[in-house]
Protein backbone atom coordinates (compact mmCIF):
# COMPACT_ATOMS: atom_id res chain seq x y z
CA UNK A 1 0.00 0.00 0.00
CA UNK A 2 1.59 2.81 -1.15
CA UNK A 3 -1.41 5.90 -1.22
CA UNK A 4 -0.63 8.88 0.94
CA UNK A 5 -2.69 9.26 4.30
CA UNK A 6 -4.85 11.50 2.53
CA UNK A 7 -5.73 9.44 -0.11
CA UNK A 8 -6.29 6.57 2.02
CA UNK A 9 -9.17 8.73 3.95
CA UNK A 10 -10.88 9.67 0.77
CA UNK A 11 -11.39 5.83 0.04
CA UNK A 12 -12.32 5.21 3.04
CA UNK A 13 -15.04 8.46 3.02
CA UNK A 14 -15.99 7.63 -0.32
CA UNK A 15 -17.32 3.37 0.78
CA UNK A 16 -20.52 3.42 1.77
CA UNK A 17 -21.96 4.47 4.70
CA UNK A 18 -22.98 1.04 6.59
CA UNK A 19 -20.09 -0.90 5.36
CA UNK A 20 -18.44 -2.62 8.13
CA UNK A 21 -15.22 -1.33 7.13
CA UNK A 22 -16.36 2.42 7.28
CA UNK A 23 -18.27 1.85 10.44
CA UNK A 24 -15.09 0.49 12.21
CA UNK A 25 -12.67 3.28 10.42
CA UNK A 26 -15.30 6.41 11.76
CA UNK A 27 -15.22 4.98 15.24
CA UNK A 28 -11.76 4.85 15.50
CA UNK A 29 -10.89 8.23 12.99
CA UNK A 30 -13.06 9.65 16.23
CA UNK A 31 -12.05 8.27 18.56
CA UNK A 32 -8.37 9.60 17.66
CA UNK A 33 -9.77 13.13 17.18
CA UNK A 34 -11.97 13.25 20.40
CA UNK A 35 -9.50 11.70 22.86
CA UNK A 36 -6.35 14.09 21.04
CA UNK A 37 -8.97 17.15 21.89
CA UNK A 38 -9.79 15.92 25.54
CA UNK A 39 -5.91 15.51 26.38
CA UNK A 40 -5.07 18.41 24.57
CA UNK A 41 -7.43 21.12 26.99
CA UNK A 42 -6.22 19.00 30.13
CA UNK A 43 -2.37 19.22 29.39
CA UNK A 44 -2.91 23.04 27.90
CA UNK A 45 -5.05 24.19 31.05
CA UNK A 46 -3.29 21.97 34.01
CA UNK A 47 -1.02 24.62 35.10
CA UNK A 48 -3.48 27.38 35.49
CA UNK A 49 -6.49 24.87 37.04
CA UNK A 50 -3.03 23.67 39.71
CA UNK A 51 -2.41 27.59 40.49
CA UNK A 52 -6.50 28.55 41.22
CA UNK A 53 -6.70 24.95 43.89
CA UNK A 54 -3.58 26.40 45.58
CA UNK A 55 -4.55 29.94 45.69
CA UNK A 56 -7.95 28.84 46.68
CA UNK A 57 -6.58 26.76 49.57
CA UNK A 58 -4.93 29.08 50.77
CA UNK A 59 -7.54 31.84 50.76
CA UNK A 60 -9.28 29.52 52.89
CA UNK A 61 -6.90 28.99 55.15
CA UNK A 62 -6.09 32.66 55.17
CA UNK A 63 -9.78 33.56 56.08
CA UNK A 64 -9.53 30.76 58.69
CA UNK A 65 -6.76 32.92 60.47
CA UNK A 66 -9.26 35.92 59.72
CA UNK A 67 -6.50 37.47 58.08
CA UNK A 68 -8.84 38.00 54.89
CA UNK A 69 -10.55 41.04 53.23
CA UNK A 70 -11.09 42.03 50.27
CA UNK A 71 -8.40 44.30 49.41
CA UNK A 72 -6.00 40.76 50.59
CA UNK A 73 -2.95 40.20 48.22
CA UNK A 74 -3.14 36.18 48.61
CA UNK A 75 0.26 35.80 47.96
CA UNK A 76 1.62 38.38 50.34
CA UNK A 77 -0.48 37.89 53.07
CA UNK A 78 0.43 33.89 52.80
CA UNK A 79 4.12 34.97 52.81
CA UNK A 80 3.46 35.37 56.85
CA UNK A 81 2.42 31.86 57.18
CA UNK A 82 4.89 28.81 57.50
CA UNK A 83 3.46 25.32 56.38
CA UNK A 84 5.46 22.32 59.23
CA UNK A 85 4.94 18.38 58.67
CA UNK A 86 3.67 16.75 62.37
CA UNK A 87 3.65 13.89 63.26
CA UNK A 88 -0.25 13.16 64.65
CA UNK A 89 0.56 9.95 66.93
CA UNK A 90 4.02 11.53 68.67
CA UNK A 91 2.72 15.07 67.97
CA UNK A 92 6.28 16.40 67.24
CA UNK A 93 6.91 18.23 64.41
CA UNK A 94 9.01 15.89 61.62
CA UNK A 95 10.62 16.62 58.47
CA UNK A 96 9.62 12.98 57.25
CA UNK A 97 7.92 14.43 54.27
CA UNK A 98 8.05 17.33 52.72
CA UNK A 99 5.38 20.05 53.45
CA UNK A 100 5.35 21.20 49.85
CA UNK A 101 4.27 17.94 48.15
CA UNK A 102 2.60 16.13 50.12
CA UNK A 103 -0.55 15.31 49.52
CA UNK A 104 -2.51 15.15 52.93
CA UNK A 105 -5.90 13.50 51.40
CA UNK A 106 -4.27 11.20 49.68
CA UNK A 107 -2.17 9.89 52.34
CA UNK A 108 -5.33 9.32 54.16
CA UNK A 109 -6.56 6.51 51.44
CA UNK A 110 -2.62 4.96 51.75
CA UNK A 111 -2.35 1.73 53.97
CA UNK A 112 1.29 2.94 54.05
CA UNK A 113 0.85 6.24 55.38
CA UNK A 114 -2.22 5.80 57.16
CA UNK A 115 -3.51 3.89 60.20
CA UNK A 116 -7.40 2.37 59.95
CA UNK A 117 -9.48 3.84 62.78
CA UNK A 118 -12.28 1.55 65.37
CA UNK A 119 -15.55 2.57 65.49
CA UNK A 120 -15.15 4.25 68.73
CA UNK A 121 -12.14 6.27 67.94
CA UNK A 122 -13.72 6.96 64.44
CA UNK A 123 -16.37 9.71 65.61
CA UNK A 124 -15.54 11.73 62.72
CA UNK A 125 -16.36 8.90 60.22
CA UNK A 126 -13.16 9.32 58.39
CA UNK A 127 -11.78 5.20 58.07
CA UNK A 128 -8.61 5.83 58.58
CA UNK A 129 -6.13 8.70 59.79
CA UNK A 130 -3.00 9.47 58.20
CA UNK A 131 0.04 9.92 60.05
CA UNK A 132 1.07 13.23 59.10
CA UNK A 133 -0.85 15.98 58.92
CA UNK A 134 0.64 19.55 57.82
CA UNK A 135 -0.52 22.56 60.28
CA UNK A 136 0.42 26.00 59.13
CA UNK A 137 1.73 28.79 61.57
CA UNK A 138 0.92 32.23 61.35
CA UNK A 139 4.23 33.95 62.16
CA UNK A 140 5.65 37.58 63.02
CA UNK A 141 9.61 37.23 62.97
CA UNK A 142 9.74 34.29 65.68
CA UNK A 143 6.69 34.68 67.25
CA UNK A 144 4.06 32.38 66.89
CA UNK A 145 0.53 34.27 66.58
CA UNK A 146 -1.86 31.60 65.44
CA UNK A 147 -2.08 28.01 64.99
CA UNK A 148 -3.76 26.32 61.64
CA UNK A 149 -5.36 23.05 61.63
CA UNK A 150 -6.69 21.57 59.02
CA UNK A 151 -10.05 19.25 59.89
CA UNK A 152 -11.97 17.16 57.66
CA UNK A 153 -15.31 14.68 58.48
CA UNK A 154 -18.40 13.53 57.56
CA UNK A 155 -21.52 15.83 57.84
CA UNK A 156 -25.20 14.49 56.37
CA UNK A 157 -24.23 13.80 52.34
CA UNK A 158 -20.49 14.32 52.25
CA UNK A 159 -16.90 14.73 53.77
CA UNK A 160 -16.49 18.75 54.90
CA UNK A 161 -12.99 19.99 54.68
CA UNK A 162 -11.99 22.70 56.48
CA UNK A 163 -9.03 25.00 58.78
CA UNK A 164 -9.43 25.93 62.45
CA UNK A 165 -7.36 28.57 63.43
CA UNK A 166 -6.11 29.29 67.38
CA UNK A 167 -4.32 31.24 69.39
CA UNK A 168 -0.85 30.70 71.01
CA UNK A 169 -3.09 29.97 74.31
CA UNK A 170 -4.06 26.59 71.81
CA UNK A 171 -7.56 27.19 73.27
CA UNK A 172 -9.23 30.52 71.89
CA UNK A 173 -9.97 29.94 68.35
CA UNK A 174 -9.82 32.58 65.87
CA UNK A 175 -12.35 31.20 62.81
CA UNK A 176 -13.19 28.26 61.08
CA UNK A 177 -13.87 27.82 57.53
CA UNK A 178 -14.44 24.95 55.08
CA UNK A 179 -13.09 24.75 52.03
CA UNK A 180 -14.61 21.72 50.29
CA UNK A 181 -18.19 20.03 51.01
CA UNK A 182 -21.38 19.51 49.26
CA UNK A 183 -24.00 19.92 51.61
CA UNK A 184 -27.57 20.73 51.13
CA UNK A 185 -27.58 24.36 49.21
CA UNK A 186 -29.56 26.46 51.84
CA UNK A 187 -29.25 24.36 54.89
CA UNK A 188 -26.17 22.37 55.58
CA UNK A 189 -23.97 24.28 52.92
CA UNK A 190 -24.98 27.43 55.27
CA UNK A 191 -21.43 26.30 56.68
CA UNK A 192 -19.94 28.61 54.48
CA UNK A 193 -22.17 31.35 55.14
CA UNK A 194 -20.02 34.00 56.27
CA UNK A 195 -22.73 35.10 59.73
CA UNK A 196 -22.11 31.24 60.55
CA UNK A 197 -18.87 30.89 60.63
CA UNK A 198 -17.91 34.22 61.98
CA UNK A 199 -19.65 33.00 65.25
CA UNK A 200 -16.47 30.48 65.91
CA UNK A 201 -14.49 33.68 66.74
CA UNK A 202 -13.04 33.81 70.57
CA UNK A 203 -14.91 30.55 71.48
CA UNK A 204 -12.71 28.35 73.77
CA UNK A 205 -12.13 24.64 72.59
CA UNK A 206 -11.67 23.16 76.52
CA UNK A 207 -13.81 24.00 79.41
CA UNK A 208 -11.99 25.03 83.14
CA UNK A 209 -11.64 21.31 83.06
CA UNK A 210 -9.72 20.65 80.07
CA UNK A 211 -12.16 18.58 78.88
CA UNK A 212 -13.11 19.06 75.05
CA UNK A 213 -16.21 21.31 75.12
CA UNK A 214 -16.10 22.88 71.77
CA UNK A 215 -19.74 22.49 69.87
CA UNK A 216 -22.36 23.45 67.41
CA UNK A 217 -25.78 23.75 69.75
CA UNK A 218 -28.72 22.18 68.21
CA UNK A 219 -30.70 24.98 67.33
CA UNK A 220 -30.07 28.64 68.46
CA UNK A 221 -27.64 28.69 71.46
CA UNK A 222 -28.98 29.27 74.66
CA UNK A 223 -26.18 28.98 77.02
CA UNK A 224 -25.58 31.53 79.24
CA UNK A 225 -22.05 32.22 81.10
CA UNK A 226 -19.14 30.22 80.53
CA UNK A 227 -20.87 27.51 78.61
CA UNK A 228 -21.57 30.35 75.80
CA UNK A 229 -17.79 30.65 74.93
CA UNK A 230 -17.94 27.02 73.55
CA UNK A 231 -20.95 27.28 71.71
CA UNK A 232 -22.07 28.75 68.41
CA UNK A 233 -25.38 28.23 66.98
CA UNK A 234 -27.09 25.65 65.14
CA UNK A 235 -27.59 25.80 61.33
CA UNK A 236 -31.49 25.75 60.54
CA UNK A 237 -33.15 22.54 59.20
CA UNK A 238 -29.36 21.04 58.83
CA UNK A 239 -28.97 19.49 62.35
CA UNK A 240 -27.08 16.70 61.43
CA UNK A 241 -24.43 18.90 59.24
CA UNK A 242 -24.02 20.76 62.78
CA UNK A 243 -23.43 17.57 64.52
CA UNK A 244 -20.82 16.26 61.84
CA UNK A 245 -19.12 19.68 62.67
CA UNK A 246 -19.31 18.36 66.40
CA UNK A 247 -17.71 15.48 65.78
CA UNK A 248 -14.71 16.12 63.60
CA UNK A 249 -13.92 19.30 66.27
CA UNK A 250 -13.82 16.28 68.73
CA UNK A 251 -11.81 13.77 66.57
CA UNK A 252 -9.76 16.18 65.35
CA UNK A 253 -8.85 18.05 68.36
CA UNK A 254 -8.73 14.74 70.66
CA UNK A 255 -6.51 12.18 71.14
CA UNK A 256 -6.83 10.74 67.58
CA UNK A 257 -6.21 14.17 66.02
CA UNK A 258 -4.12 16.73 67.37
CA UNK A 259 -4.30 16.00 71.14
CA UNK A 260 -0.33 15.25 71.55
CA UNK A 261 0.66 17.87 69.22
CA UNK A 262 -1.32 20.86 71.04
CA UNK A 263 -0.03 19.25 74.19
CA UNK A 264 3.64 19.44 73.04
CA UNK A 265 3.14 23.05 71.95
CA UNK A 266 1.51 23.87 75.47
CA UNK A 267 4.81 22.61 76.83
CA UNK A 268 6.74 24.08 74.67
CA UNK A 269 5.17 27.49 75.61
CA UNK A 270 4.99 26.55 79.14
CA UNK A 271 9.33 26.74 79.06
CA UNK B 1 -29.98 37.33 9.01
CA UNK B 2 -32.75 35.95 6.66
CA UNK B 3 -36.65 34.69 8.64
CA UNK B 4 -35.31 31.08 8.14
CA UNK B 5 -32.48 31.46 10.28
CA UNK B 6 -34.30 34.28 12.79
CA UNK B 7 -36.93 31.46 13.27
CA UNK B 8 -34.15 28.57 13.75
CA UNK B 9 -32.86 31.18 16.73
CA UNK B 10 -35.95 32.77 18.08
CA UNK B 11 -38.19 29.53 18.24
CA UNK B 12 -36.96 28.15 21.02
CA UNK B 13 -37.06 30.63 22.88
CA UNK B 14 -40.97 30.38 23.46
CA UNK B 15 -42.95 28.88 20.96
CA UNK B 16 -40.35 25.59 21.03
CA UNK B 17 -38.47 26.24 24.24
CA UNK B 18 -36.64 22.88 24.96
CA UNK B 19 -37.80 22.97 28.66
CA UNK B 20 -41.16 23.96 28.89
CA UNK B 21 -42.78 22.34 25.61
CA UNK B 22 -40.52 19.34 25.12
CA UNK B 23 -39.40 18.60 28.75
CA UNK B 24 -36.05 17.86 28.29
CA UNK B 25 -33.58 18.75 30.61
CA UNK B 26 -35.71 19.47 33.91
CA UNK B 27 -32.41 17.72 35.97
CA UNK B 28 -30.12 20.10 35.88
CA UNK B 29 -32.52 23.05 35.74
CA UNK B 30 -33.54 21.73 39.30
CA UNK B 31 -30.13 21.17 40.39
CA UNK B 32 -27.82 24.70 39.50
CA UNK B 33 -30.88 27.04 40.34
CA UNK B 34 -30.90 27.96 44.16
CA UNK B 35 -28.80 31.23 43.14
CA UNK B 36 -28.49 33.00 40.37
CA UNK B 37 -24.55 32.84 39.20
CA UNK B 38 -24.03 29.23 38.60
CA UNK B 39 -27.30 29.19 36.88
CA UNK B 40 -25.69 31.89 34.20
CA UNK B 41 -22.48 29.82 34.02
CA UNK B 42 -24.71 26.75 33.67
CA UNK B 43 -26.35 28.57 31.03
CA UNK B 44 -23.49 29.63 29.12
CA UNK B 45 -21.66 26.15 29.54
CA UNK B 46 -24.50 24.06 27.67
CA UNK B 47 -25.47 26.56 25.02
CA UNK B 48 -21.69 26.34 24.24
CA UNK B 49 -21.65 22.35 24.41
CA UNK B 50 -25.43 22.27 22.15
CA UNK B 51 -23.67 25.36 19.46
CA UNK B 52 -20.19 22.71 19.41
CA UNK B 53 -22.05 19.60 19.56
CA UNK B 54 -24.30 20.98 16.95
CA UNK B 55 -21.57 21.96 14.62
CA UNK B 56 -19.21 18.90 14.85
CA UNK B 57 -22.76 16.16 13.86
CA UNK B 58 -23.62 18.54 11.25
CA UNK B 59 -20.18 18.68 9.65
CA UNK B 60 -19.31 14.59 9.76
CA UNK B 61 -23.42 13.91 9.27
CA UNK B 62 -22.92 12.37 5.58
CA UNK B 63 -20.25 10.15 6.72
CA UNK B 64 -21.91 8.71 9.72
CA UNK B 65 -22.52 5.32 9.75
CA UNK B 66 -26.49 4.77 11.01
CA UNK B 67 -25.69 2.11 13.19
CA UNK B 68 -23.55 3.65 15.50
CA UNK B 69 -24.80 7.57 15.26
CA UNK B 70 -25.88 7.77 19.15
CA UNK B 71 -22.19 6.55 20.26
CA UNK B 72 -20.52 8.86 17.76
CA UNK B 73 -22.92 11.77 19.06
CA UNK B 74 -22.80 10.79 22.62
CA UNK B 75 -18.84 10.68 22.06
CA UNK B 76 -18.17 13.93 20.66
CA UNK B 77 -20.44 15.63 23.20
CA UNK B 78 -18.53 13.81 26.41
CA UNK B 79 -15.68 15.04 24.40
CA UNK B 80 -16.93 18.97 25.09
CA UNK B 81 -18.40 18.59 28.09
CA UNK B 82 -14.74 17.54 29.32
CA UNK B 83 -12.96 20.25 27.52
CA UNK B 84 -15.59 22.87 28.85
CA UNK B 85 -15.35 21.56 32.49
CA UNK B 86 -11.45 21.91 32.05
CA UNK B 87 -12.05 25.42 30.94
CA UNK B 88 -14.11 26.28 33.46
CA UNK B 89 -11.92 24.91 36.05
CA UNK B 90 -9.01 27.41 34.69
CA UNK B 91 -10.92 30.44 34.75
CA UNK B 92 -14.18 30.10 36.36
CA UNK B 93 -12.82 28.33 39.23
CA UNK B 94 -15.11 29.22 42.37
CA UNK B 95 -18.02 28.89 40.05
CA UNK B 96 -17.45 25.94 38.82
CA UNK B 97 -16.90 24.46 42.72
CA UNK B 98 -20.23 25.36 43.07
CA UNK B 99 -21.73 23.27 40.29
CA UNK B 100 -19.85 20.20 41.17
CA UNK B 101 -20.64 17.35 39.26
CA UNK B 102 -23.61 19.42 36.71
CA UNK B 103 -21.25 20.43 34.34
CA UNK B 104 -20.57 17.20 33.76
CA UNK B 105 -23.63 15.98 33.58
CA UNK B 106 -24.24 18.29 30.69
CA UNK B 107 -23.22 14.79 28.77
CA UNK B 108 -26.45 13.30 29.41
CA UNK B 109 -28.57 16.77 28.99
CA UNK B 110 -31.08 15.32 26.75
CA UNK B 111 -31.45 18.51 24.78
CA UNK B 112 -28.05 17.99 23.37
CA UNK B 113 -28.07 14.76 22.64
CA UNK B 114 -31.60 15.52 20.86
CA UNK B 115 -30.67 18.49 18.81
CA UNK B 116 -27.87 16.74 17.29
CA UNK B 117 -30.00 14.00 16.79
CA UNK B 118 -33.09 15.89 15.42
CA UNK B 119 -31.37 18.70 13.66
CA UNK B 120 -27.69 18.53 12.90
CA UNK B 121 -27.91 15.36 11.71
CA UNK B 122 -30.17 16.43 9.06
CA UNK B 123 -28.87 20.29 8.38
CA UNK B 124 -25.83 22.16 7.02
CA UNK B 125 -23.53 23.42 9.90
CA UNK B 126 -24.90 26.97 9.66
CA UNK B 127 -28.11 25.99 10.41
CA UNK B 128 -26.95 24.17 12.88
CA UNK B 129 -24.84 26.30 14.58
CA UNK B 130 -27.94 28.69 14.72
CA UNK B 131 -30.65 25.69 16.11
CA UNK B 132 -27.89 25.06 18.72
CA UNK B 133 -27.94 28.77 20.16
CA UNK B 134 -31.44 28.89 19.58
CA UNK B 135 -31.74 26.17 21.88
CA UNK B 136 -28.91 27.16 24.38
CA UNK B 137 -30.60 30.50 24.70
CA UNK B 138 -33.97 28.82 25.13
CA UNK B 139 -33.05 26.79 28.08
CA UNK B 140 -30.85 29.50 29.47
CA UNK B 141 -34.40 31.75 29.65
CA UNK B 142 -35.44 29.08 31.50
CA UNK B 143 -33.13 28.70 34.03
CA UNK B 144 -32.49 32.72 34.31
CA UNK B 145 -36.07 32.93 35.37
CA UNK B 146 -36.34 30.07 37.77
CA UNK B 147 -33.01 31.13 39.26
CA UNK B 148 -34.19 34.95 39.82
CA UNK B 149 -37.07 33.43 41.54
CA UNK B 150 -35.57 31.65 43.95
CA UNK B 151 -32.51 33.34 44.60
CA UNK B 152 -34.33 36.64 45.59
CA UNK B 153 -37.33 34.49 47.38
CA UNK B 154 -35.08 32.07 49.01
CA UNK B 155 -31.99 33.95 50.15
CA UNK B 156 -33.04 37.99 49.43
CA UNK B 157 -30.67 38.34 47.01
CA UNK B 158 -29.45 38.34 43.45
CA UNK B 159 -25.81 37.64 42.00
CA UNK B 160 -24.78 38.17 45.81
CA UNK B 161 -26.11 41.10 46.19
CA UNK B 162 -28.88 41.88 48.81
CA UNK B 163 -32.04 43.14 47.64
CA UNK B 164 -34.74 42.06 50.52
CA UNK B 165 -33.12 42.93 53.68
CA UNK B 166 -32.98 39.68 55.83
CA UNK B 167 -34.85 39.65 59.36
CA UNK B 168 -31.12 38.01 60.67
CA UNK B 169 -29.27 41.30 59.56
CA UNK B 170 -32.51 43.59 60.69
CA UNK B 171 -34.20 43.80 57.95
CA UNK B 172 -37.48 42.83 57.29
CA UNK B 173 -37.57 39.88 54.83
CA UNK B 174 -37.80 36.91 55.83
CA UNK B 175 -36.59 34.10 53.29
CA UNK B 176 -38.15 31.45 52.27
CA UNK B 177 -36.76 28.28 52.83
CA UNK B 178 -38.48 26.38 50.24
CA UNK B 179 -37.06 28.54 47.16
CA UNK B 180 -33.28 26.31 48.44
CA UNK B 181 -35.01 23.22 47.76
CA UNK B 182 -34.69 21.25 44.21
CA UNK B 183 -38.81 20.99 44.54
CA UNK B 184 -39.44 24.87 44.42
CA UNK B 185 -37.94 24.75 40.70
CA UNK B 186 -40.65 21.78 40.13
CA UNK B 187 -43.39 24.60 41.18
CA UNK B 188 -42.21 27.25 39.43
CA UNK B 189 -41.38 25.51 35.94
CA UNK B 190 -44.99 23.89 36.20
CA UNK B 191 -46.09 27.52 36.38
CA UNK B 192 -44.54 29.03 33.68
CA UNK B 193 -45.42 26.29 31.69
CA UNK B 194 -48.97 26.39 32.42
CA UNK B 195 -48.76 30.49 32.07
CA UNK B 196 -47.12 29.98 28.18
CA UNK B 197 -50.08 27.30 27.25
CA UNK B 198 -52.02 29.40 28.43
CA UNK B 199 -51.34 32.38 26.63
CA UNK B 200 -50.43 30.31 23.41
CA UNK B 201 -52.54 27.68 22.91
CA UNK B 202 -51.26 25.51 20.32
CA UNK B 203 -48.99 24.26 23.31
CA UNK B 204 -51.55 22.88 24.73
CA UNK B 205 -51.16 18.43 24.39
CA UNK B 206 -54.40 17.02 23.16
CA UNK B 207 -55.87 14.77 25.85
CA UNK B 208 -54.60 10.97 25.43
CA UNK B 209 -57.72 9.85 25.63
CA UNK B 210 -60.91 11.16 25.98
CA UNK B 211 -64.14 9.85 28.49
CA UNK B 212 -67.15 9.16 26.92
CA UNK B 213 -70.18 10.28 28.47
CA UNK B 214 -72.37 6.99 28.89
CA UNK B 215 -76.22 7.22 28.94
CA UNK B 216 -78.22 4.66 30.38
CA UNK B 217 -79.96 2.99 27.61
CA UNK B 218 -76.07 2.20 26.47
CA UNK B 219 -76.17 -0.33 29.47
CA UNK B 220 -79.07 -1.94 29.62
Amino acid sequence: MSASPVTALGRILALPNDSTRKTIAVALILSLVCSMVVSVSAVVLRPLQIENASADRQRNILAAANLLDENTNVADAFSKIEARVVDLSSGDFTDDVDAENYDQRRAARDPAMSTPLSSEQDIASVGRRERYAIVYLVKDGEAIEQIILPIHGYGLWSTLYGFIALEPDLNTVVGLKYYEHSETAGLGAEVDNPAWYSQWKGRRVFDASGALALHVAKGKSRAVGNAAQHEVDGLAGATLTGNGVTNMLHFWLGEQGFGPFLENMRKRAGG
Amino acid sequence: MNSVDKKIVLDPLLDNNPITLQILGICSALAVTTSLAPALLMSAAVTAVVVLSNASVSLIRNHVPSSIRIIVMMTIIASLVIVVDQVLKAFAYDLAKSLTVFVGLIITNCIVLGRTEAFAMKNGVRLSILDGLGNGLGYSLVLIIVAVCRELFGSGSLLGHQIFPLVTAGGWYNPNGLMLLAPSAFFIIGLMIWGIRTWKTAQVEKPEYQIHEVHRTEIV
